[in-house]
């Protein structure tokens, strides 16, 4: 009885059909695709994206120069050289990130004591130049300043969305 | 419009014959391309994707793109195949596939060849469209190419028995190998098309048509998972083209076949109710192409729905149960046309 029913069933095809109905029905279902260039996913403040290096209102650098992102960063992405300006403030004479590297946790950003180098939501970036002796892969520190002088108002609106969980 | 007529009577026999050849196949050619197209969207709308849309508006250039960039791609010959078959075997493969439509009716009367022996011609340069098949998985010289034309060979053999028979159903029901003959017997509506009294038959022969084609879910010898893309696995540039030019042919070829022997072809599904004078002004050939569409649809739904066919499961479906269906379905319908079973057969048959 039970390989009867299940000969009928087969015969009629019936489990086939059931799939072909879940795929017609998917037919019509609103897609869910986005037409990237036309149309971009929301990014959230805590995005992880390209580095910036800040500077105070009054046009001052952050970094101080304290090492301790080159120290927390788990890939070694970070080189910094650093001794004293002419005013005598320590500054870093030198502030690379390889972004060949970089893995993009944001260690850096949180183990900052100044707020200085952060993760922007750009996500959207290239390196003309792959060949690693160019070093168009390398932030250096003039390339992350004017990546933080350009997106300091979206930077800095994100930091404060963002303060009351840190 | 005279003119034209009284210019085309002037030429020679031959030329007319090429012409109509070049009306039957640059519409093919066509909608072969777009047909790719609609299998990307389709597929892609049943996977909850958009599918191509970046070539032109919506995509629509997007069969074009694929064309011109296949033109101009290397066709690579591998070191050690057979140079003449391996450049012989997708000719082999795409002739058969065109050459079958020398004989379809697109409407009553309008066909390129009006042969009696329709029905045997298409059986027969289906199945030779095997060897194209059969001859590029040998000539590549490569192991993956083999087991798939070998595979594919298996498969085409066994499920073209029971597309024989079903359609050997079809010509006791029509009384007639001549595909015209077999639409015009199935003059008088909806109900007396050959799917109701041949239902079970119908659904063979398509399903026996989709393993013909080497289509999903019958696809083992293309089989991507396994064996990379089976016979063709060498094949590059426009030779590569030409296999899969012959397969989407004979796709839609199977539908338009399907539609011409159980669907009634070019009969308008009204024929013989109230609705009938509504649609006069449609021309034959508008109900053909509407019906092959729907088994044109069947074929990429299918694709979207099913995995694989295991081989044996392949062999099993095809030895073990469509063969039987259809014997017993022969005696069906012999017993049907003897004892004058129901209203169907009354445009004639074997009687």
């Amino acid at each position: 009885m039970k390989a009867l029913l299940h000969t009928i069933r087969s015969l009629f095809m019936l489990e086939l059909w059931k799939g072909l109905s879940v795929t017609g029905r998917y037919l019509f279902r609103k897609k869910f695709t986005l037409n990237y260039p036309e149309q971009k996913a929301p990014v959230s403040p805590r995005f992880r994206g390209l580095h910036a290096q800040r500077r105070y209102p009054n046009g001052e650098e952050r970094c101080i120069a304290c090492k301790l992102c080159e120290a927390v960063c788990p890939a070694n992405a970070i080189t910094i050289e650093a001794e004293p300006r002419e005013d005598g403030s320590r500054r870093t004479t030198r502030y690379d990130i390889d972004l060949f590297k970089c893995i993009f946790c944001g260690f850096c950003e949180e183990s900052c004591p100044v707020d200085a180098i952060v993760e922007t939501r750009v996500y959207e970036y290239h390196f003309e130049n792959t060949d690693k002796a160019a070093g168009g892969h390398i932030m250096t520190k003039e390339k992350l300043l004017a990546m933080g002088d350009k997106y300091e108002e979206q930077i800095a609106a994100d930091r404060a969305a963002q303060a009351k969980y840190r | 419009m005279e003119f034209l007529i009284s210019l085309y009577q002037a030429l020679p026999v031959w030329i007319q014959i090429l012409l109509k050849i070049v009306a039957i196949l640059l519409p093919l050619i066509l909608t072969v391309a777009y047909y790719t197209y609609a299998e990307r969207k389709v597929i892609g709308y049943m996977q909850v994707r958009l599918g191509p849309n970046r070539v032109g508006p919506k995509g629509w250039l997007q069969p074009i793109a694929d064309v011109v960039k296949l033109m101009f791609k290397e066709v690579l010959l591998p070191t050690k195949a057979d140079r003449r078959l391996f450049l012989i075997a997708p000719m082999i493969s795409l002739g058969t596939a065109l050459a079958a439509w020398a004989v379809f009716p697109f409407n009553a009367g309008v066909v390129l060849a009006d042969i009696n022996a329709g029905l045997l011609y298409i059986l027969a340069l289906t199945s030779m469209g095997v060897y194209g098949v059969i001859i590029g998985g040998w000539a590549s010289n490569s192991k993956y190419a083999l087991l798939g034309s070998i595979r594919s060979a298996a498969q085409t053999v066994s499920y073209e028995i029971a597309m024989g028979f079903a359609l050997v159903t079809v010509l006791m029901a029509a009384g007639s190998l001549n595909l015209g003959q077999i639409v015009a017997a199935q003059e008088g509506g909806f109900l007396h098309w050959f799917w109701l009294p041949l239902l079970p038959m119908f659904v063979v022969y398509f399903i026996s048509g989709v393993a013909e084609t080497n289509r999903a879910p019958f696809d083992v010898a293309e089989g991507e998972s396994e064996i990379v893309a089976g016979f063709h696995v060498d094949y590059s540039g426009m030779a590569f083209a030409l296999f899969f030019l012959a397969e989407y042919a004979n796709m839609i070829l199977v539908s338009a076949l399907t539609a011409l022997m159980f669907l009634g072809g070019w009969l308008s599904p009204f024929q013989g109710t109230f609705m009938e004078s509504w649609f006069d002004w449609v021309p034959g050939f508008v109900w053909l192409v509407l019906k092959a569409f729907v088994f044109m649809f069947f074929y990429l739904w299918l694709r979207a729905t099913f995995p694989r066919y295991r081989y044996d499961q392949i062999m099993r479906l095809g030895w073990k149960v469509f063969i039987p269906i259809t014997i017993v379905w022969i005696v069906v319908v012999g017993v049907m046309q003897v004892y004058d079973i129901g209203w169907w057969f009354d445009q004639g048959g074997v009687r």
